[in-house]
């Protein structure tokens, strides 16, 4: 044996630059990257490109274990950085408002328009149920949510829960509570989806009949065009949330009943994605109606502004998501 | 992954992955026990962080002297709500796409098709949790509450419809759960793997001297078991494998001989030995392999 082995001495020629991969690594994984000088980001796949190859050489001729190991390891990570990411959020965030967020609600459109009859329906059910028997009310919405809204309470109070000023306070308690519990159906609409759409297609339906319900009752005492203003204002963008979401859940859904031609797994994939890019739009949404909820319905409370915000954010969300732009293919 | 085993230990669960450079990076896949683990983990984490934000609420609010909790009462909510729909997301979005109970775990998300993980397969494959965990234990919720026969066995078969969900990962090969099937990730192990000390550093022979006849005794996988030992470095395991070492390629045992140097000193020439051969074609993959 003469002297050490070819291993050995291929480990001692590159350790340096696996050392320097690690440490750069390191620094960008912990959140840093935007602290790494032009100079390290340029090293990074340089010393990437030399570690995939040391792995192959130490596949190849080393039987040290627990150095293929090691380079197997980093070789990973340093893959999943530089093939990663990395376009700056800036450049996605901007990529997905201009281009991906409205692409994918207007290639959901007929999904769309299929939550949309369901929830209308709801709707007309639960007004004509609760219209012709008030019985129906409490069986379609439960006291939690109710919070004192219901037959028995006086035409008085009804108005008064949808123009008092709750101490004075921007955001109330119980407004927070009905926007984390809608986002919260949003969610489970999407998520339903996958079970073959029914479940979405249920829980839209229940939506609905709550909504007609709670329109039916104040209908009674003549309140209807108040309650429209106190709905409109968030819930043009909130019931539109939930719509886009629960047709992201039917595309999905539809794609693993019907994949066509692809493998299933391959057509929930594709469906994943769209529905991915909408799901995003659809949680900033929420935070819109969250904040106009919050704060715009507290502090509008003429009927016909409320009105006007309402609609106009319909308007707004419509030619956001379906009028023809340029630089696009219209399909 | 941390102990230098062979690298077929793993086999169910390692998946050819070649990077665009051409080389395989030999990833292997999360098994269900490390999932749920981390999964468990993550809960944890979460009621804690929930825990102590709820206490920094509360000791603000009363520190502010405020008469009205209302407001603080809100502030909590908005971060509850937070908390339990952003904590995967934010966490998988980062730079190490794993959430702290994954990161124990060793584990990551990646995109299947070996692409970027974006934001949106992110919030795809955590949504769905909804139906995979949260319907389950709604169910599980409602299974007390149930009062008569009819409504137990609606409950019932919810909970087997819900279960096939949350137990989907266990019917595939990829481990998959439906969040993955969707979003086109799956999670695989990203260890932190320490560069250990080279064992054949520095062994020139070191005085032991050994016939190419006692280097043949051994293969590949007997010179990477003898690597783990080596690493181990437990005096009863070292001194059982020198003997049955000794024992096989006839060795004698100098008064003054130490166990240690002398695994060592057989480890570099047999290293030596195979490797010298790996380079003329010849792996040898075990003691039974004639090649």
């Amino acid at each position: 044996m003469n002297g050490d082995l070819r291993s050995h001495r291929f480990r001692a020629e590159r350790e340096a630059d696996w050392r320097a991969l690690e440490r750069l690594l390191a620094k960008a994984e912990r959140g840093a990257v935007s602290k790494l000088t032009p100079d390290e980001l340029m090293r990074i796949p340089l010393l990437y490109r030399s570690v995939i190859s040391s792995l192959s050489v130490a596949r190849a001729t080393s039987l040290d274990a627990g150095l293929v190991a090691y380079l197997e390891a980093l070789a990973a990570r340093a893959y999943f950085f530089v093939y990663g990411a990395r376009t700056s959020l800036g450049a996605r965030l901007v990529s997905f408002f201009r281009h991906d967020w409205p692409a994918a609600v207007r290639s959901l459109w007929r999904e769309t328009l299929v939550a949309v009859a369901i929830l209308a329906l709801g709707t007309a059910a639960g007004f004509a149920l609760v219209w012709t028997n008030p019985d129906w009310y409490s069986a379609i919405l439960p006291d939690a949510l109710s919070q004192g809204r219901d037959p028995t309470a006086t035409t008085a109070f009804l108005r008064e829960t949808l123009y008092k000023d709750p101490k004075g306070q921007p955001l109330s308690f119980f407004a927070t509570m009905l926007f984390t519990h809608n986002s919260g159906v949003s969610i489970l609409c999407f998520a339903l989806g996958f079970a073959f759409c029914l479940p979405t297609a249920l829980l839209v339906a229940q939506n609905g009949l709550t909504l007609g319900a709670l329109m039916a009752l104040f209908a009674s005492r003549g309140l209807l065009p108040s309650l429209g203003g106190w709905l409109s204002i968030h819930g043009t963008t909130e019931l539109f949330a939930v719509t886009i979401a629960a047709a992201a859940g039917f595309r999905i859904g539809w794609a693993v009943l019907f994949p066509g031609r692809l493998t299933r797994l391959e057509a929930a994939r594709r469906a994943g994605r769209t529905a991915g890019a909408a799901m995003a739009g659809v949680v900033v949404m929420l935070v819109c109606a969250g904040i106009l909820e919050g704060v715009g319905r507290q502090t509008i409370r003429l009927d016909w502004a409320r009105y006007a915000v309402g609609g106009g954010m319909l308007t707004l969300w419509l030619a956001y998501f379906y009028l023809p732009r340029r630089g696009e293919d219209p399909k | 992954m941390t102990s230098p085993a062979a690298p077929n230990d793993n086999a169910p669960f390692a998946r050819r992955f070649v990077t665009p450079e051409g080389a395989d990076l030999g990833l292997v896949l999360g098994t269900a026990g490390d999932r749920a683990a981390a999964f468990l983990l993550d809960i944890i984490f979460m009621v804690l962080s929930l825990i102590l934000f709820s206490l920094l609420t509360l000791a603000i609010g009363a520190a502010a002297g405020a008469k009205d909790f209302e407001p603080w009462g809100i502030i909590w909510l908005l971060g509850f709500f937070v908390l339990r729909n952003g904590w995967f997301i934010v966490f998988e979005t980062g730079p190490r796409a794993a959430t702290p109970g994954k990161r124990v775990l060793g584990l990551r998300v990646a995109a299947r098709d070996g692409g970027r993980l974006t934001t949106e397969a992110v919030l795809v494959r955590n949504f769905l949790r909804e139906i995979e965990v949260f319907l389950p234990v709604m169910f599980l919720l409602a299974a007390q509450q149930a009062g008569d026969p009819v409504e137990g066995w609606v409950v019932l078969l919810g909970l087997v419809w819900t279960g096939c969900f949350l137990l989907f990962p266990l019917f595939n090969r990829d481990r998959l759960r439906l969040g993955d099937v969707v979003a086109g990730t799956w999670v695989v192990k990203a260890p932190r793997v320490k560069l250990s000390a080279d064992l054949a550093a520095g062994q020139t022979s070191n005085g032991f001297a050994f016939s190419r006849e006692q280097l043949s005794a051994y293969g590949v996988k007997e010179l990477q078991v003898l690597e783990a030992v080596l690493r181990a470095r437990d005096k009863r395991t070292m001194a059982a494998v020198a003997d049955r070492i000794r024992g096989k390629i006839g060795w004698y045992k100098a008064p003054d001989e130490r166990d240690e140097a002398f695994l060592q000193a057989y480890y570099a020439a047999l290293r030596g030995r195979l490797e010298h051969r790996l380079l003329f074609g010849h792996r040898r993959k075990d003691k039974f392999d004639k090649a």
